[in-house]
C-alpha cells in the first residue's frame, strides 16, 4: 500500500533517526589497518619470524572465536574483526624468538576464555590481548622474556639475545644503556625508530605514533586516554626516575621504550575495557601511568604497561559510575 | 526422646555414589571446600592422599552421626557433629603422622583443616542426621569419593601442564606451564572442569548447568 506525501511526513519511528555506516567490524578493521606501519617496521627488524608469530596468533585467535561461538550455538561473528584484532595486538606483543606454541594457547587463552567465556565481545572485564600476553609471561616467564636483537634477521647471522633498553636500565642504569647506544641524540632516535630489542610491534614509536593519530584524527579513540597516560608517565618518570634524587630522571627515555606506545593508544583505549565517560578517562590514564612507573620503577618487572592496564581495566566500572554525569535538572539523592 | 529420624524411602546405593561423584560433586557442582581444591592439588600425590583422608573421615562422620542421630537434641547439634568431625580428623592426623611422615610434612596442615570442610559438615547435616546408617554410610562414601575424584582430576592436569609429570614421574618433554603450579593455574583448571562437570549435568541429568547446583 503505497503513501501519500502527506502520510509520509506523519510518519512516526523510534529512535535513531540519523545512521551511519560505522559498524563494529568498519571500527575493529581501521584500528588493524593503523596498526599496520608498526606491523611493518616489526618485520623490517626482527624478520620472518615476526610474520610467522603474528599470523598463527591471528589464526589461532579467529580459530578460539569460531570454535567457542560454534560450541554455545552464537552466531558466529569472524566478519567483525574483533578477534583479527586481538590476534594482531597479541602477536605484536609476543617476542620475535617465541616458540610456536606460546601465541597458540594464549591466543585461545585470550579469546576463548577471556571474551567469549565472560559473554562475548562487549562483556569482557579485561583486555583480552593483554590477559593472553600476561598469561604467556607468567606461564613461560624465560621464553617471553628473550628479546631478539633487531638487527639480526638484515645480517643473516643465528638469533643474537639481547636485554631491552629498560631491562638494561632496570639493571645497569642509565650509564651502560648510553653506552651500549652510543649518546642520548642517538639514544633517542633509535628508541623513536624502533632499533631496540623487545616486543616485535612495540619497538617502533614513529609507525605507533602514525596510527594512533590517524585513530584519534578518524575519532575512533579520543585523546583522553592517551595523553593522560604519557603525560604522568613522563612526569612521574622525571621526578623519580632518576637516581641522583628527586627531578634527575630522564621521561624522554621513558615515553619512548616499553610499550608504553601501544599500550597507551591501542590497549588501554580498547572500548570495552575503559571507562566511557572523558573525565573518568583521565582518572584512568593517570591511573594507568602511576602503575606502570611504579612497576618499571619498583617492581621485579622492567616493563609495566600490561600489568597497569590490566589493572585499571577492574576499575574501569567504577569509575564510570561514581563519575556519572548528574541529569540536566534532577536534583542530588540525599541519604535517609 | 521423641526424634526419630528415619526415611522409609528405597535409597539405590550405587545411585547414591554415582550422584556423588557427577551430580553433586563437592566441589565441581556444590562448589564447596575449594580451599584444598586449590592449595594441595599442585601434585597428584598430595591430591590423592587429602582425597583419601576425607574419605575416611567422611564415610566415619557420616557413620557415627547416623547411629548417634536418636541421641542428639537437634538444639545442640551442630557442636556435637563439630565434636565427632574433630574427633575423626585427630584420628586420621595421628595415623598419618604415625605411618605416612613424608606425606604429613607436606599436606599434614591441611589435614587439619578438614574440620572446617563445609562439605562435612554439610553431609552429616542434611544426610546422615536423617537416615539410617547404610544409606549414610554410602551418601559419605559418594560425596567424599567425588571430593576425591575432584581433587585427583585437577591436580592431574596441573601436574602434568605445570611439572610435565604424574606422580613425581617425569612422562612430558616440553616446556612446562608454570601457571598450572602457581594458584592462579587452580583456579583455571577448577573453573574449566567446573565448565565440563555443569555440561555433564546438562546432557545425562537434564539440569540447568551453571547454577542448578544445589
Amino acid at each position: 500500500m503505497a503513501m501519500t506525501k502527506r502520510e509520509q511526513d506523519l510518519l512516526i519511528s523510534v529512535s535513531p533517526h540519523i545512521r551511519t555506516d560505522e559498524t563494529i567490524g568498519r571500527i575493529m578493521w581501521t584500528v588493524s589497518l593503523s596498526l599496520l606501519p608498526a606491523f611493518m617496521m616489526g618485520v623490517y627488524f626482527f624478520g620472518p619470524r615476526a610474520v610467522y608469530i603474528t599470523a598463527l596468533c591471528i589464526a589461532a585467535s579467529m580459530f578460539s572465536e569460531w570454535m567457542v561461538q560454534k560450541m554455545t550455538n552464537k552466531d558466529i561473528a569472524l566478519r567483525d574483526g574483533s578477534a583479527f584484532l586481538t590476534g594482531l595486538l597479541l602477536g605484536m606483543n609476543m617476542p620475535a624468538t617465541a616458540p610456536f606454541y606460546i601465541p597458540l594457547v594464549s591466543s585461545f587463552m585470550a579469546v576463548a576464555i577471556t571474551k567469549q567465556l565472560f559473554g562475548g565481545l562487549g562483556f569482557n572485564i579485561f583486555n583480552p590481548a593483554l590477559l593472553g600476553r600476561a598469561f604467556a609471561l607468567i606461564t613461560w616467564p624465560r621464553a617471553m622474556t628473550t628479546w631478539m636483537e633487531p638487527s639480526a634477521a638484515l645480517t643473516g647471522i643465528d638469533v643474537k639475545t639481547t636485554a631491552t633498553p629498560l631491562g638494561v636500565l632496570k639493571e645497569e642504569g642509565m650509564e651502560k644503556l648510553l653506552a651500549e647506544f652510543g649518546d642520548k641524540m642517538n639514544l633517542y632516535s633509535e628508541l623513536l625508530i624502533g632499533h631496540r630489542a623487545g616486543s616485535l610491534g612495540e619497538t617502533s614509536v614513529i609507525a605507533l605514533l602514525i596510527g594512533g593519530l590517524f585513530l584519534i584524527y578518524k575519532r575512533y579513540i579520543s585523546w583522553h586516554i592517551p595523553l593522560s597516560y604519557l603525560v604522568t608517565v613522563g612526569v612521574l618518570a622525571w621526578i623519580f626516575g632518576g637516581k641522583e634524587g628527586l627531578f634527575t630522571g630522564d621521561p624522554i627515555v621513558h615515553l619512548l621504550s616499553g610499550g608504553l606506545i601501544l599500550g597507551a593508544f591501542f590497549m588501554a583505549t580498547d572500548y570495552v575495557t575503559c571507562p566511557s565517560i572523558r573525565k573518568g578517562q583521565i582518572v584512568f590514564g593517570i591511573g594507568c601511568g602511576f602503575l606502570t612507573i611504579l612497576i618499571r620503577l619498583k617492581a621485579g618487572y622492567p616493563e609495566g604497561v600490561m600489568f597497569a592496564v590490566l589493572l585499571m581495566n577492574c576499575f574501569s566500572p567504577l569509575i564510570d559510575r561514581s563519575m556519572k554525569s548528574k541529569v540536566f535538572g534532577a536534583k542530588k539523592e540525599v541519604k535517609a | 526422646m521423641e526424634h526419630h529420624h528415619t526415611n522409609d524411602e528405597k535409597i539405590n546405593y550405587g545411585q547414591l555414589i554415582i550422584n556423588g561423584i557427577f551430580k553433586e560433586n563437592t566441589i565441581f557442582r556444590l562448589v564447596i571446600s575449594l580451599c584444598p581444591a586449590i592449595a594441595v592439588t599442585s601434585n597428584v600425590r598430595n591430591g590423592f592422599l587429602l582425597g583419601v583422608a576425607v574419605v575416611f573421615v567422611q564415610v566415619m562422620v557420616n557413620s557415627t552421626v547416623s547411629l548417634l542421630r536418636n541421641f542428639i537434641h537437634p538444639r545442640i547439634r551442630i557442636p556435637i557433629f563439630m565434636l565427632v568431625i574433630s574427633g575423626w580428623v585427630t584420628v586420621v592426623d595421628m595415623l598419618m603422622a604415625a605411618f605416612a611422615r613424608g606425606a604429613y610434612k607436606e599436606i599434614g596442615l591441611y589435614i587439619q583443616i578438614i574440620v572446617a570442610f563445609a562439605s562435612i559438615l554439610a553431609r552429616a547435616e542434611v544426610f546422615a542426621s536423617k537416615n539410617r546408617i547404610i544409606p549414610s554410610f554410602f551418601d559419605g562414601l559418594g560425596s567424599s569419593l567425588g571430593f576425591l575424584v575432584a581433587l585427583v582430576t585437577i591436580s592431574f592436569f596441573r601436574e602434568l601442564l605445570g611439572k610435565g609429570s604424574l606422580c613425581g614421574i617425569s612422562i612430558l618433554d616440553a616446556k612446562p606451564m608454570l601457571i598450572m603450579i602457581l594458584p592462579a593455574g587452580g583456579f583455571l583448571v577448577t573453573g574449566l572442569l567446573m565448565g565440563f562437570f555443569n555440561w555433564i549435568d546438562m546432557r545425562f541429568y537434564g539440569g540447568k548447568g551453571a547454577g542448578g547446583a544445589g
